[in-house]
């Protein structure tokens, strides 16, 4: 049985294919206002990487917070099944998982069988999303991977208080105003990230093995600086951490 | 095929004359030789009571905008708007700013002018509402008494017989204060016999209101939380009056008819949660988008509370309907006497006030023995920005909940203030969490 899974976030869409249990095709393409074009890009890297046409995908199952805009698949499932579904599979190991998308922050704690015992989502404020590091990178004039790597020269700590985005963005002007380094800037806004997503994670009760997943897993600055923040001596990153969504969202299309 | 048999209640068109009576009253007050005070409708409204009075209750009144608002937005945002313009910050209780605006843009949302009180009477339990009514008083210009009270700790915490009869004697002592304040600033003779009918009618209706919420621990609920928010309403504005009683009493008799047939709330009904904080008033409809899940809210914290006389009882280890003073086997014959009983049934029976200040193992108890004797299956926490008050120790209560293996959820939002509510995340919210309990709607 060939089916797929979509995960139709804010920034990106993502789509996995998936063969008899095996992923065999993956398409990510990045959407703006509109999520059509980005759908059907996504979908023919996917498709092209698979070696198969869309007709003989027997099933599709879309995730992620656009899902409603969208049609084009035959059922649909939320972004904290799709992300446990996926995880129990990548490393049972893991008990709670942080899923920090462009939007959208999440927590979410399972149990060994993969079931979800607790979940916890970011609310209307942007400190502990995606969208948030994009904002701050063009504040520094530098790119997300740049961002990323110039935090981890950073060895000092530098609070940023604010929790609006908004607000530390200002907090950011200030620090450059006094001519503050810039590692040093970047190390201050991935911790201070950090912090929101630890405090969100908290409410579900952080239990080890802790992975962290969604575009923003991407960024090393951003590991180092949550690991710090939950006390972690270790933070699972999966292999294309952005992918995991749409992966559950595959898996759920394929047992039904 | 629907699971229970539903049917309207009896006796709803009866709630909506109460309702609409009162702010009738309200308005004919001043021609018919009636006093009007204000305040908050957690305040003492058998004191008042002792003159022929209307009260206008700041927190009924705010939900009410906001309703309006949801047909009319310029009702409530040009309120609030008003209020921004005064420079009072965003951040306050939308209640507050919502009466503060009908005020200052003088514009009743009933139509005509906001009524200008007599006096304002207002419990100073909660800060925000203490500091609402003295500012109002202000500008008004009319006089202001705030009635300072600490409740009794919740049971868990074994507070000292001392301490209590201390609490007591000082509220009694206050509330005679306030009867001696009240004929000096009006001038005119206090009825002791009112008061001390107000407060045996005051106690029967929130006894009533408590026996009612009892009705609810059957399956299927015989009500669901918003038909409560339209019942609990009457003792919020009128549970000193004999028209409350009379009406619980019919209620309550209705309700158990409901109870013997097997009428249900909700014909779907098939996961019980309970609803903390008072909701979202201009988004009622994510209690019927629930309800598309077969999810019905039973009841609340607050809804039970708010209008219901709760004791605890400790052989039996749970919260009892409150006995009123006649149940007790107690004559109140005098000023001094209604104080005292007034006093107590305020410090120890008044459990939304008790968690306004205590939170911590108390309201966790008190939400634990909810969930038990409700038979809830989930818990659904409205993080409410627009209410301190009701805020305290909602995070202690859903990680108390979940370390007791009961679902809860979170949503963000606020009771009156639109501005601050995102209904697709919160709908999206719903979505998920019904999913991770294995629920599907009903209907497409």
């Amino acid at each position: 049985m060939i089916s797929a899974g979509m995960d139709v976030g804010s920034k990106t869409v993502k789509v996995v294919i998936l063969k008899d249990g095996r992923i065999i095709g993956k398409g990510i393409a990045t959407a703006g206002l509109e999520a059509d074009e980005a759908i059907q890009t996504a979908w023919e890297a996917a498709l092209k990487e698979a070696g198969v046409s869309r007709e003989e995908i027997n099933k599709v199952v879309a995730t992620g917070s656009r899902r409603e805009e969208i049609s084009g698949f035959d059922d649909e499932v939320s972004e904290v099944t799709a992300d446990a579904r996926a995880m129990i599979i990548v490393n049972p190991e893991i008990r709670t998982i942080i899923d920090v998308g462009a939007e959208e922050g999440r927590a979410i704690k399972v149990d060994s069988g993969g079931k979800i015992l607790d979940f916890a989502v970011n609310e209307k404020c942007a400190a502990g999303a995606g969208a948030f590091i994009e904002a701050m990178a063009r504040a520094m004039q530098v790119s997300i991977e740049e961002f990323s790597t110039e935090s981890l020269k950073s060895d000092k700590t530098i609070p940023i208080n604010a929790q609006c985005a908004i607000f530390a963005e200002s907090e950011v002007v200030s620090l450059v105003h006094d001519e503050t380094s810039r590692p040093d800037i970047c190390g201050a806004i991935n911790d201070a990230i950090a912090d929101r997503l630890a405090s969100m994670a908290r409410r579900v009760l952080v239990e080890p093995k802790v992975a962290l997943i969604g575009g923003a897993a991407l960024g090393i600055g951003l590991q180092s600086s949550l690991k710090e923040a939950l006390e972690l001596d270790e933070l699972y990153i999966p292999d294309d951490p952005e992918f995991l969504g749409a992966y559950g969202a595959s898996i759920v299309a394929s047992e039904s | 095929m629907e699971k229970y048999k539903t049917e309207p209640l009896k006796c709803w068109d009866k709630a909506k004359e109460l309702r609409t009576n009162l702010y009738k009253r309200l308005a004919q007050a001043r021609d018919e030789g009636r006093m009007i005070v204000g305040g908050g409708t957690e305040s003492m409204l058998a004191l008042p009571s002792g003159y022929d009075m209307e009260f206008l209750g700041g927190e009924p009144y705010g939900a009410s905008c906001t309703f309006m608002g949801k047909h009319d937005p310029s009702v409530h945002h040009g309120f609030f708007e008003a209020v921004e313009a005064a420079r009072y910050p965003r951040d306050l209780c939308a209640y507050m700013r919502l009466g503060l605006g009908s005020f200052l843009e003088n514009r009743f949302a009933f139509g005509g002018k906001y009524p200008k009180p007599d006096f304002n009477l207002q419990l100073h339990l909660c800060d925000t509402h203490g500091k609402w009514y003295q500012i109002l008083s202000e500008l008004e210009g009319v006089p202001y008494n705030a009635v300072d009270f600490i409740p009794y700790a919740w049971e868990t915490e074994n507070e000292n017989e001392e301490s209590k009869r201390l609490k007591k004697e000082y509220l009694a002592g206050v509330m005679l204060e306030v009867i001696d304040w009240m004929e000096k600033v009006t001038g005119k003779e206090y009825d002791d016999e009112k008061f001390i009918n107000a407060v045996n009618w005051e106690c029967e209706s929130a006894n009533l209101w408590a026996r009612c919420c009892m009705l609810n621990q059957s399956i299927p609920a015989v009500m669901d939380e918003k038909m409560m928010f339209s019942l609990y309403i009457i003792a919020v504005l009128m549970r000193q009056r004999k028209e409350a009683v009379d009406f619980y009493i019919e209620l309550l008799d209705e309700l158990k008819d409901r109870q013997s047939r097997g009428i249900a709330a909700c014909a779907n009904e098939r996961f019980r949660f309970i609803h903390d904080s008072q909701p979202p008033w201009f988004a009622l409809e994510i209690f019927r988008y629930l309800e598309e899940y077969g999810a019905v809210s039973i009841g609340a914290h607050y809804s039970f509370g708010l209008s219901g006389g709760w004791a605890f009882d400790p052989e039996k280890d749970t919260w009892l309907p409150a006995k009123p003073p006649k149940e007790a086997g107690v004559e109140l014959k005098t000023r001094e006497q209604a104080c005292e009983w007034y006093a107590e049934w305020y410090l120890a029976y008044h459990t939304i006030l008790r968690s306004l200040r205590w939170s911590g193992r108390g309201k966790n108890k008190r939400m634990l023995d909810l969930v038990k004797n409700w038979k809830v299956d989930g818990v659904i926490i409205h993080l409410n920005r627009g209410c301190e008050g009701t805020a305290v120790g909602q995070m202690e209560v859903r990680r108390f909940l979940a370390d007791n293996n009961i679902p809860c959820m979170t949503y963000e939002g606020n009771l009156a203030d639109d501005r601050e509510f995102d209904l697709p995340r919160t709908i999206s919210k719903i979505n998920t969490f019904m999913e991770t309990l294995g629920l599907k709607k009903l209907t497409k």
